[in-house]
């Protein structure tokens, strides 16, 4: 079981490798780092900025590619099904297999530039940590979205990338439109927890919450910031959000090895 | 041996297979005929477990279907429209195939050079012609000299030669007592391939027997007469 998997998992590196756009999009964070770097001269700065592009690049992405995926290799899939290999460790396999050089691609082109920037400085150590679990992590998620719609629509591709692009839409800014039209509506009842409950559901706000706390500029945000950083400061508020991640990184896994699993070929 | 008992399948509202029944012995030859849309690759896909059963059992050399993938060991598939990873080359693929499998392909080099794939080994699939794709397919079903085989429309786009090349191979695996199944719209081809047919229409087996005997009974010379007086006879 763990040869096939690590078998699966290694052609599915060599395949990308060799299409090379993934060196490309490590690349874009590279230069995106980088010039970062230039202009802003280092520190918290260039990782805010970072953290911002990455939170609406790297969902979009990892959710189109995912679906691109599944389109694409049906053939592949149809002789890998033929053969002797069970269909979870084959999912796994394809699901890892892309997901994680999409990851490496963005940690190595985030990071690298530090080696000729004068490397980590005091204090960003951990806000640079946060940055590469974040956009790892949401590779993850938002690949496993793309196998869960690719899946769900084999047949209809059109419908597969209209879904795809809508829910990366609803995720990056409906989303925080009906909170801030919540908010605005009921804005004289004690409704922070409901807000921050709400904002848990919400795997990319999640994110940028998580970010916008280890950066402290919660401030920013006035009244609602002080309650974010009641909650999301605290120990407990820091556990309940890496486990709501956790939770995100399942759901769309798990429901795609489900498809998958029960699915005709 | 394979084994199928009522197996059904419905894609939507469409009834496939409506509850077919059907026992082939090792080392049988058997063509499956019918007309386009008839349920004859839905049957192979079942077998081999890429079309998931509504209901009824399949059994493939006494084990049971059911979750189980490890019986496909036994098993090469020609599929119709042989569609590979276009950015792999065919000998990688090959290798992969062999390293998934933790096998080793004893016929490799055999069909190789049998199907004269050597030019053809160091380029990338979506480069490769449509009959030497086939020709990398009927390969990879036979390398591991499985010993039942599936083979859904495998001369299609072969050319003459090449398509000789291919029944040679068909009989040399049927003498080595293989269990072969064949699906295909040239009867002249099964005529000369197996001795077994199927025939198929709208989900349901109407005849499966001995292929002289369907001749005897509809009083015809050829297989494609006696199909086609098969496929005129109301439902």
């Amino acid at each position: 079981m763990m040869r096939i998997y690590l078998q699966i998992l290694r052609n599915e590196f060599k395949t990308l490798l060799r299409a090379k756009w993934v060196l490309g999009y490590g690349l874009i964070f590279l230069l995106l780092t980088d010039t970062l770097f230039r202009f802003a001269g280092g520190g918290t700065e260039v990782w805010i900025s970072v953290s911002n592009i990455m939170l609406l690049l790297i969902p979009i992405i990892s959710l189109i590619y995912g679906i691109l995926y599944i389109y694409q290799s049906r053939d592949y899939l149809e002789l890998l099904l033929t053969q002797p290999v069970n269909r979870s460790t084959l999912f796994w396999g394809l699901y890892t297999g892309i997901s994680a050089p999409l990851a490496v691609a963005f940690i190595i082109g985030a990071a690298l530039p530090l080696g000729w920037h004068g490397g980590i400085t005091e204090g960003s150590g951990s806000q640079l940590l946060l940055v590469l679990v974040l956009g790892s992590v949401l590779t993850f998620i938002f690949v496993g979205l793309g196998f869960v719609m690719g899946l769900w629509f084999y047949d209809d591709k059109i419908k597969g990338f209209g879904f795809s692009i809508i829910i990366w839409l609803f995720m990056a800014v409906i989303y925080d439109g009906l909170i801030m039209v919540i908010i605005f509506l009921f804005g004289d009842y004690p409704i922070e927890t409901g807000i921050i409950a709400v904002t848990m559901l919400n795997p990319m706000d999640l994110a940028r919450i998580l970010i916008l706390m280890e950066f402290d500029i919660s401030a920013l945000m006035g009244y609602t910031g002080a309650v974010f950083n009641q909650f999301f400061g605290t120990y407990l508020g820091t556990i309940a959000s890496f486990g709501m991640l956790g939770i995100w990184l399942a759901i769309p896994a798990f429901a795609g090895l489900r498809i998958f699993r029960r699915k005709d070929f | 041996m394979i084994r199928i008992n009522n197996l059904k399948k419905a894609f939507g509202l469409h009834q496939v297979l409506k509850g077919l029944d059907l026992t082939i012995p090792a080392g049988q030859a058997t063509g499956i005929v019918g007309p386009n849309g008839a349920g004859k690759t839905t049957l192979i896909k079942t077998m081999l477990g890429l079309v998931k059963a509504d209901s009824g059992d399949i059994s493939i050399n006494d084990i049971h279907l059911n979750g189980n993938y490890n019986y496909r060991r036994d098993i090469g598939y020609m599929p119709q429209q042989a569609h590979y990873p276009e950015q792999m080359i065919v000998s990688e693929l090959l290798q992969f195939i062999e390293d998934l499998r933790g096998e080793e392909a004893v016929y490799k080099h055999e069909l190789i050079n049998e199907f004269k794939l050597q030019p053809e080994l160091q380029k990338q699939l979506r480069v490769l012609s449509g009959g030497n794709k086939q020709k990398v397919g009927a390969t990879l079903a036979m390398m591991f000299n499985p010993a039942i085989l599936f083979f859904d429309e495998p001369t299609a786009g072969l050319d003459p030669r090449s398509s000789f090349i291919f029944k040679e191979r068909i009989q040399k695996e049927k003498e080595a007592g293989k269990t072969v199944l064949i699906t295909s719209h040239i009867m002249s081809e099964l005529e000369q391939l197996v001795d077994h047919v199927i025939f198929i229409l709208e989900g349901e087996i109407k005849y499966y027997g001995k292929i002289e005997d369907l001749l005897k009974e509809n009083r015809q010379e050829r297989l494609e007469g006696a199909i086609a007086k098969l496929m005129e006879e109301p439902a």
